[in-house]
């Protein structure tokens, strides 16, 4: 059974139209991208799925849960990190994760969840003593201490240097061992591409493509450069076997060098940027 | 229950971490108390009741006002405004558990504080140990609720985290002043005529009654309604308008 299922889902604020019809599946275990733009309604999206906000149209159910219901039992196998909060400063890491554990029937242990985000060298240091990193571990451990089924991840990694992001990512490979289902945004292409076993692209409240991040990129075009007279030239192919063959094939028979050749595959930050470029903000 | 009891512990525990709570809820007005008592020394109003016993009952209702009201009102919305609402919204902590164990913390707090300011006043300025304890519990009990509910309504009418303590103090302290909180009461009639209007004016009444002149809690039946009214008024408002969300950002 599908952890997550969103059919046509809508969701205005006003006259914008922040959610347009969107569908999608996240299966049980499965790592699933919502990876978009600022403002494509990723937030919204989640945020609904969470039970935070009403949707306009469109059905959703989460482990089985309408969550706009807001029912307990669903609250006890959800794990959410916001894309902003804050907790209490003056408590210490232990102490928050220790209130927390005490809202769910069966928590996780205390100390192990702090030792599995990475926090054990400073669970007894002050929550306004952390660093934005150690601070997004946090949330990440009050997320994870009522041992939840389905994790919801608003930009875990935003603000992070690229060694913590590193860090965050090995962790939420940690959670896909623990057989956990994780909902995580992210605008970053490298990190959908790491971590996602399925990839939702999200821009101005549509999905505009949904697949593995493999699939993202096949059947993307190809790009040929080469320089003619000192002049760039580029050849973009759906078939770059056969331009490249008809190319060199002329340029051997005129008995020329194709200066600074060059075949590039699209990667996925193209093909994203493509998707982004195409939609009207 | 289980959970009901953990977040009140949760709550004492948060609130006497904060130097800014604890300080400014519980350690202030026993300062205030020193400090005005020093000035009254041992004056006597025109009715015959000695001038630090009246302070000392103004005091039990500046500190009902400040435990319950303003301390509701800015917990509710730093919380608020700093997502910490929103977090636990998400978690199986049921809504009523988190009010009824912010109450009941509220309630312990000023209980303490009004243990301590009688003890101070006994041991340092030689006021009288209250001659209807039993009424004067229950008043402290019903204050700290009545003002907590003010606090639930007024939060939801504050926007900012940063404003929520100057918003609260410039409703809190004219309203001790004007209610006799910090002594005396002969003011204008136009004050009086305000005064009349406020819930900690009828809240300090009952106070005195019951610790000046040894009455019971409800031989004020009317003072008790209006309290009980700004209450449950603000209660209300609070619950229609109550938002787990940070307004700004
Ligand atoms: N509470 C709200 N009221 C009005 N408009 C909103 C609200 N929340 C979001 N929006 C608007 O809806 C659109 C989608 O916002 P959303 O926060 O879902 O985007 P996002 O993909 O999470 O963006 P970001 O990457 O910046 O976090 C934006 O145009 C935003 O301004
Ligand atoms: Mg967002």
């Amino acid at each position: 059974m599908a952890a997550i299922s969103v059919r046509r889902l809508r969701k205005s604020y006003g006259p914008l139209e922040a959610v347009r019809g969107i569908d999608f599946e996240v299966a049980a275990g499965e790592v699933f991208g919502l990876l978009g733009p600022n403002g494509a309604g990723k937030t919204t999206t989640v945020e609904i799925l969470e039970g935070y906000r009403s949707r306009d149209g469109g059905e959703v159910e989460v482990l089985g849960f309408d969550p706009g219901r807001g029912e307990r039992g669903f609250k006890e196998r959800i794990g959410v990190v916001l894309q902003s909060s804050e907790l209490w400063a003056s408590l210490t890491v232990r102490e928050v994760h220790a209130i927390f554990a005490g809202y769910y029937k069966e928590p996780r242990d205390v100390e192990e969840t702090i030792e599995l985000v990475g926090l054990g060298q400073k669970r007894d240091a002050r929550v306004k003593t952390l660093s934005g990193g150690q601070k997004r571990r946090l949330d990440l451990g009050v997320a994870l201490v009522g041992d939840p089924e389905l994790v919801f991840l608003d930009e875990p990694t935003t603000g992070f240097d690229p060694a913590a992001r590193r860090n965050a990512w090995e962790l939420v490979r940690s959670l896909r061992g623990l057989g956990k289902t994780v909902l995580l945004t992210t605008h970053y292409l490298d990190e959908a591409q790491q971590l996602a076993d399925r990839v939702a692209v999200l821009v101005a409240g549509e999905i505009v493509k949904l697949g593995r991040p493999s699939e993202l990129t096949a059947g993307a075009k190809a790009e040929i450069r080469y320089r003619r007279d000192g002049e760039l030239v580029v050849l973009e192919t759906e078939e770059p076997t056969r331009a490249l063959h008809d190319l060199t094939a002329a340029a051997l028979a005129e008995g020329r060098e194709l200066e600074a050749l060059e075949v590039r595959r699209a990667t996925l930050e193209d093909v994203y940027l493509e998707l982004v470029d195409e939609q009207p903000a | 229950m289980r959970v009901l009891l953990h977040q009140l512990r949760s709550e004492q525990l948060i609130f006497w971490r904060n130097r800014e709570s604890a300080g400014f809820i519980f350690v202030f007005p026993l300062m205030l108390f020193l400090l005005l008592g020093a000035f009254y020394g041992d004056e006597t109003t025109d009715e015959g009741y000695a001038g630090i016993e009246v302070l000392l009952a103004g005091m039990l209702g500046y500190g009902a006002a400040n435990t319950g009201f303003a301390g509701m009102a800015i917990t509710l919305v730093v919380r608020r405004e700093y997502g910490i609402l929103k977090r636990i919204r998400s978690t199986p902590l049921p809504a009523s558990s988190y009010f009824a164990a912010a109450l009941a913390s509220t309630l312990f707090v000023f209980a303490l504080q009004a243990l301590v300011l009688l003890g101070l006043g006994r041991v340092l300025y030689d006021t009288a140990l209250p001659e209807r304890p039993l009424s004067l519990a229950f008043l402290v009990a019903f204050g700290a609720a009545a003002f907590a509910g003010m606090g639930i309504g007024t939060a939801s009418l504050i926007r900012s985290a940063e404003g929520s303590s100057a918003v609260v103090n410039f409703i809190l302290l004219p309203m001790a002043f004007l209610s006799g909180s910090f002594g005396g009461r002969d003011y204008p009639r136009v004050i009086e005529a305000i005064a009349s209007v406020l819930p900690l004016k009828y809240f300090v009444d009952l106070l005195r009654g019951v610790y000046l002149e040894h009455e019971r809690a409800w031989s004020n039946p009317g003072a008790l309604a209006v309290v009980a009214a700004w209450g449950l008024g603000g209660a209300l408002l609070g619950v229609r308008r109550f938002g787990w969300e940070p307004r700004e950002r």
